[in-house]
């Protein structure tokens, strides 16, 4: 016990009289935590549009206009029932009119009230577990027939539509983009990790000579080593809390009344600001305090 | 640890320290092995070069004695053979009948409780003041707080620094520094000090200080095995000379002229040998 308050005022001691190399590694620390916090939700909110973009990708099973409720009814359960298929959702006639109406609009959306009758067909529009799938999902749809030409599973489908050249596309554009921002989250982390690892190294090379007096003296390792982790606990928590305030500040300033003045903002779905804060601070703490430890090994061989 | 030092000191501290040369050894009464033994120790540095080679010497408990020769001679090499800074290549190396070659590197830190050592560049801690320089020696052995009070001060007021107790080591002259280490390596009572040129960055008037206080450590018991390039210095202590060449042992003589002398006493004939004035502050007889 008497152990422990002697290794923390070690530590205290330490960020007392070095306090040059110490308020390095903090501002380090603030600089690190500062991007991360900045940079994290927006990648994780790249990622989720790529995501939705994906998610949109299906399958367009047309029917026959004189197709009955209930044939609709047993096709539906049909399709509910192929592998991968997410859902099903049928657009009837006076659906397809509605959504039509929605996506043009002036003369154009005059000329679709001058129509007679209603020439859009019912149709299926199918979701994918993964728009990877929409090979295989499509050959259960119109598995191939004895003459091999595709034969749909029911009489009512007229028509299956997978846009092939447009999902292709949107397929290896999204892909690229996720290989990027991961590839980006990666190089952001290793930057941090060698940023911190190097101030933290900085700051222990300027006490080598200390390590090395305190082994003359007897003292074992851990002896020596607690204060310094201990010392990394505090620079990591001292650094990550300005971090982590400043980030609070920006929040609360800038992207909060952006949020409101414009819905696109708030659409993003991205990561939650707590769990956020907490995951930087812990691996603020973390990286700053095993940097410490580890750096030290180095000097502690003598 | 600290315990064992201070009986062993008891012990000695009323017999006579014993009066031998390198070779003839008088019949001892108790049989513990020398408090340092070298068999053919050999110590080679990376790169090649020999710091020892094949030295074989006895140190008995209770000696004072010096480890003379040029530089590069491997003076300062058997000074961390002895606290395992550096490895011996081949032979053995005991310190109280113990090889210490084969202690594993995890107990290293005991054997260095055991050995107090001096540098010759004082090896203070910049950032701790002189009670806490001191006072680390006993924190690393986890001394409670309240002995540490204790010692401290005991032993500050032995190497005559009680007044600057709260200074930092660079407000301190070299002689000062030289006193703190001292204070440091001898805090624990070790049955063995190490002085690695204690006097190499001081000036005559201060040496002999320095020395006196190593003298009164011996008094206590101590062995003390102090090593210098100082050889007019060497030659007024008479005391067991070990001179080293190249790496190899040339000499190892006691002087005939020793004899047995205060604290006091003896800084008084180094004073008027070496033709100093009176250092300024005296630290008084011997306070154990």
């Amino acid at each position: 016990m008497s152990r422990i308050v002697f290794f923390i005022s070690e530590a205290f001691r330490a960020l007392r009289r070095s306090a040059a190399p110490s308020i390095a590694a903090i501002v380090t620390i603030v600089v690190t935590t500062m991007l991360l916090g900045v940079l994290i939700p927006v990648l994780h909110a790249s990622e989720s549009k790529t995501q939705d973009v994906r998610e949109q990708i299906g399958l367009r099973v047309f029917l026959f206009q004189d197709a009955s409720p209930d044939e609709i009814k047993k096709l539906e359960g049909q399709i509910e029932n192929i592998g991968h298929v997410e859902s099903a959702d049928f657009i009837s006639k006076k659906e397809a009119v509605k959504i039509l109406e929605g996506r043009v609009s002036g003369d154009l959306q005059k000329s679709i009230g001058e129509l007679h009758g209603n020439p859009l067909p019912p149709s299926f529009n199918i979701k994918l577990d993964d728009p990877d799938n929409i090979n295989a999902v499509r050959n259960d749809l119109e598995p191939a027939g004895q003459s091999g030409k595709p034969e749909p599973i029911s009489p009512i489908i007229e028509e299956v539509n997978d846009a092939r050249q447009e999902s292709n596309q949107i397929r290896q554009v999204t892909g690229a983009v996720k290989v990027v921002l991961g590839v980006i989250a990666v190089l952001l982390l290793v930057a941090s990790l060698l940023l911190v690892a190097n101030t933290i190294r900085l700051s222990i090379y300027a006490r080598r000579r200390e390590v090395e007096v305190m082994r003359l003296v007897g003292a074992t390792n851990w002896f020596i080593r607690w204060p310094f982790m201990i010392e990394g606990v505090l620079v990591g928590l001292a650094g990550a809390m300005i971090a982590v305030g400043i980030l609070i500040l920006g929040k609360v300033t800038i992207v909060d009344p952006l949020a409101e003045s414009f819905a696109l903002v708030d659409n993003f779905s991205t990561v939650g600001f707590a769990p956020l804060v907490i995951v930087l601070i812990a691996s603020a703490v973390l990286v700053s305090a095993l940097g410490s430890g580890f750096t030290l090994r180095r000097f502690l061989r003598i | 640890m600290a315990l064992l030092g201070t009986s062993r000191r008891r012990d000695r501290a009323g017999a006579k320290p014993r009066r031998r040369g390198g070779r003839e050894r008088a019949p001892s009464s108790d049989h513990r092995p020398p408090i340092v033994e070298l068999r053919e120790a050999t110590v080679v540095y990376p790169g090649g070069h020999v710091g020892l080679e094949r030295v074989s010497l006895e140190v008995e408990r209770g000696e004072f004695a010096f480890v003379v020769g040029p530089t590069g001679c491997g003076k300062s090499t058997l000074i961390k053979t002895l606290i395992r800074e550096v490895d011996a290549a081949s032979g053995k190396v005991l310190i109280a009948g113990r090889d210490i070659q084969r202690i594993s590197s995890s107990k290293v830190p005991l054997l260095r409780r055991r050995v107090g050592t001096v540098f010759q560049d004082f090896k203070l801690l910049p950032n701790r003041n002189v009670y806490d320089n001191v006072a680390y020696a006993l924190q690393v052995i986890g001394e409670p707080r309240s002995e540490i009070r204790r010692k401290v001060p005991e032993i500050l007021r032995l190497v005559g620094l009680q007044a600057k107790i709260h200074n930092y080591p660079d407000q301190l002259s070299g002689g000062e520094q030289q006193r703190v280490s001292i204070a440091r390596a001898f805090v624990n009572h070790p049955p063995l000090l190490l002085a690695d040129e204690p006097t190499g960055n001081l000036d005559p008037v201060t040496s002999i200080g320095i020395m006196q206080l190593l003298y009164r450590i011996n008094r206590t018991g101590t062995t003390v095995l102090v090593v210098t390039h100082d050889r007019d210095l060497v030659d007024k202590m008479r005391r067991r000379v070990i001179a080293l060449e190249e790496g190899r042992l040339v000499r190892d003589q006691a002087s005939g002229l020793y004899h047995e002398e205060s604290t006091s006493e003896f800084a008084m004939r180094m004073r008027a040998e070496m033709g100093v004035g009176d250092e300024g502050h005296t630290n008084g007889d011997p306070a154990t």
